[in-house]
């Protein structure tokens, strides 16, 4: 019988590969895997971080239950990925649309454009938010010299979430980039083809750019759906998960469980991050689920 | 002229980016009562004054201090992660190998993973090993392809690269090592760099690892300093100096960022690379 010959070159060992991709393994095993586990494991315990965890079954999955601070920040996390999210999709692929134009110093923009998603979560870049949106800060002098009254970004808890979603949303470089890329992979053609058949723009927009975008649409939604559920930087440093938890993100109630609280549950945070992965599993699931039809018939 | 209106939305988009950065930079001229009085970033006066005591920050440490402290995460950092994705993705990229299909997949699950589930149980294990407030816990991920987006990147850029280069270079002796130091790596340059800067931007703007790892503050990096000089100053204190702090703050990613800007935005739209 032939050994199974792998497609490797004459001479390299089958065991090659394996031995190049150690240290993923080692890394997976350890910094993924082994947490992971590790999470669970303590989410079904009471743990302090001094004393040895003990046993408790699901009584922290109970606890959340009855938990209004867990509920209220899943209700936030829920309101921001649903501001931010579809915002997010629409204004960078707006901005892609525009840096696609084949137009003089149009490099000079797509820079410009992605400068503030390089800064992220930094924290220069927070600080610089948080001084343009207080009582008296830039935005409310532009809203008055627009003739509207100023908010109180920081302290109506029906506003402050837009302080944080309108940080994300300025961010938007990286989300545009996988679009900028995408367009320019259309072909000309089709859309020349479609001007000789009388096609104006918007229509060979909804015709032709839309339907071939579908990929990448889904790929951003499911990447800025993750991260928008993970969101713990912005709204710490901004708002402090305030006024009124109107911007206690779970991500946040997790670092307070962990950290912060005098009465610190590691056991609970466990619970409750891994109540969050499943919660986003779930979400990305269902994205995968809805959208199988139309990710098929493309494979075809 | 029907290019226009195209300029003018350009434009208009661009001053929104921008503009709150030079308001920033205006702002650290201004005393509180102009930075709260005028939308221009325009300063009345010029005094470079606040930039040396801001440099001297409220905090026991200078900014060199707490600049040395972040690159000394930043370097290793960056090569490790350069070294070890380029290995694994090399292997992935190249060779066959028993359960290949499984490692990939779960170098893709991997990356959906969300930092905040892995990052309770990490702390719980370097405080078992007595490496919490050292730079350990946020540099060692770096020496296994702790990125698994990196690896992704790479992989599609050594598919790029024709078989025939290696195979040339094995019949002429190359051992595997050898085809990827002199052929494969010089091909594909412009994903390396990516790489590199990303690796720098992130770690500039790493915030919720060195707050939960890095306890003294001796150690602090950037952002954790810039936090609590925020932290340690009170309202109608002078905000100019904590503007400054910002500003310089802001420079190495965005110098970074302009250095590397050619190649690097080449190496991002050919992954797909996402911040």
């Amino acid at each position: 019988m032939k050994k199974r010959t792998y497609g490797n070159p004459v001479g390299v060992s089958r065991f090659t590969g394996l031995l190049l991709i150690t240290p993923f393994i080692v890394g997976f095993l350890l910094f993924t895997l082994y947490p992971f586990v590790c999470s669970f494991a303590l989410g079904m315990t009471d743990y302090d971080n001094i004393r040895p965890p003990e046993f408790v079954g699901a009584e922290n999955y109970r606890r959340m239950l009855h938990d209004e601070t867990f509920r209220k920040s899943v209700g936030v996390t829920f309101r921001y990925a649903a501001l931010l999210v579809p915002m997010k999709l629409v204004v960078s692929l707006l901005a892609a649309l525009l840096l696609n134009l084949e137009i003089r110093g149009i490099g000079v923009f797509r820079t410009v454009f992605y400068i503030p998603s390089i800064l992220g979560a930094n924290l220069a870049a927070v600080i610089m938010w948080q001084y343009l949106f207080t009582a008296d800060g830039l935005v409310n002098q532009l809203l008055e010299l627009a003739g509207a009254s100023p908010v109180s970004w920081y302290g109506d808890p029906d506003r402050a979430i837009f302080v944080i979603v309108l940080l994300r949303l300025w961010e938007f470089g990286s989300t545009m980039i996988i679009f900028l890329t995408a367009l320019r992979d259309i072909p000309k053609e089709l859309y020349e083809a479609a001007r000789v058949d009388g096609c104006g723009s918007v229509r060979a927009f909804f015709r032709i750019t839309l339907p071939l975008l579908k990929r990448v649409i889904f790929v951003n939604l499911v990447l800025q759906t993750i991260a928008a559920f993970q969101e713990f930087n912005a709204p710490y440093m901004l708002t402090g998960g305030g006024p009124l938890r109107s911007t206690y993100t779970i991500g946040m109630l997790i670092y307070d469980e962990m950290f912060r609280y005098s009465d610190m549950n590691a056991g609970y945070a466990n619970a409750v991050s891994w109540v969050l992965f499943v919660l986003i599993a779930a979400i990305v699931g269902l994205m995968f689920a809805v959208t199988r039809r139309g990710r098929e018939e493309d494979d075809r | 002229m029907k290019k226009l209106p195209f300029y003018l939305l350009l434009t208009a988009v661009a001053v929104v980016m921008i503009y709150p950065l030079l308001w920033l930079i205006g702002a650290s001229f201004k005393t509180n009562d102009e930075i709260f009085s005028s939308v221009w970033f325009v300063p009345e006066s010029v005094d470079m004054s606040v930039y040396r005591s801001a440099w001297e920050t409220v905090t026991p440490y200078d900014m060199g201090h707490y600049f040395l402290n972040t690159f000394l995460i930043i370097i290793p950092k960056t090569i490790f992660t350069v070294f070890s994705s380029v290995l694994v993705a090399y292997g992935f990229a190249r060779f066959d190998f028993p359960l290949k299909r499984v490692f990939f997949t779960l170098l893709i699950a991997g990356m959906f993973m969300p930092s905040i589930v892995t990052i309770m149980p990490m702390y719980i294990f370097w405080s078992k090993l007595g490496l919490l407030d050292t730079y350990v816990p946020l540099v060692a991920p770096a020496l296994f392809a702790g990125e698994g987006m990196f690896v992704f990147i790479l992989v599609q850029f050594f598919r790029g690269v024709p078989r025939e280069y290696d195979e040339a270079a094995m019949i002429d002796g190359c051992g595997p090592l050898r085809t990827l130091w002199y052929v494969l790596l010089p091909c594909i340059r412009p994903a390396v760099v990516s790489i590199e800067v990303f690796t720098f931007l992130w770690t500039m703007n790493d915030f919720l690892g060195p707050l939960i790892m890095i306890h003294s503050v001796e150690k602090y990096p950037l952002s954790l300093a810039l936090r609590l000089s925020v932290d340690s100053t009170g309202q109608g204190y002078e905000q100019r100096k904590i503007i400054a702090m910002s500003v310089i703050g802001l420079i190495p990613s965005i110098a970074v960022f302009s250095l590397a800007q050619k190649k690097f935005v080449s190496g991002i739209t050919a992954g797909g690379l996402t911040g």
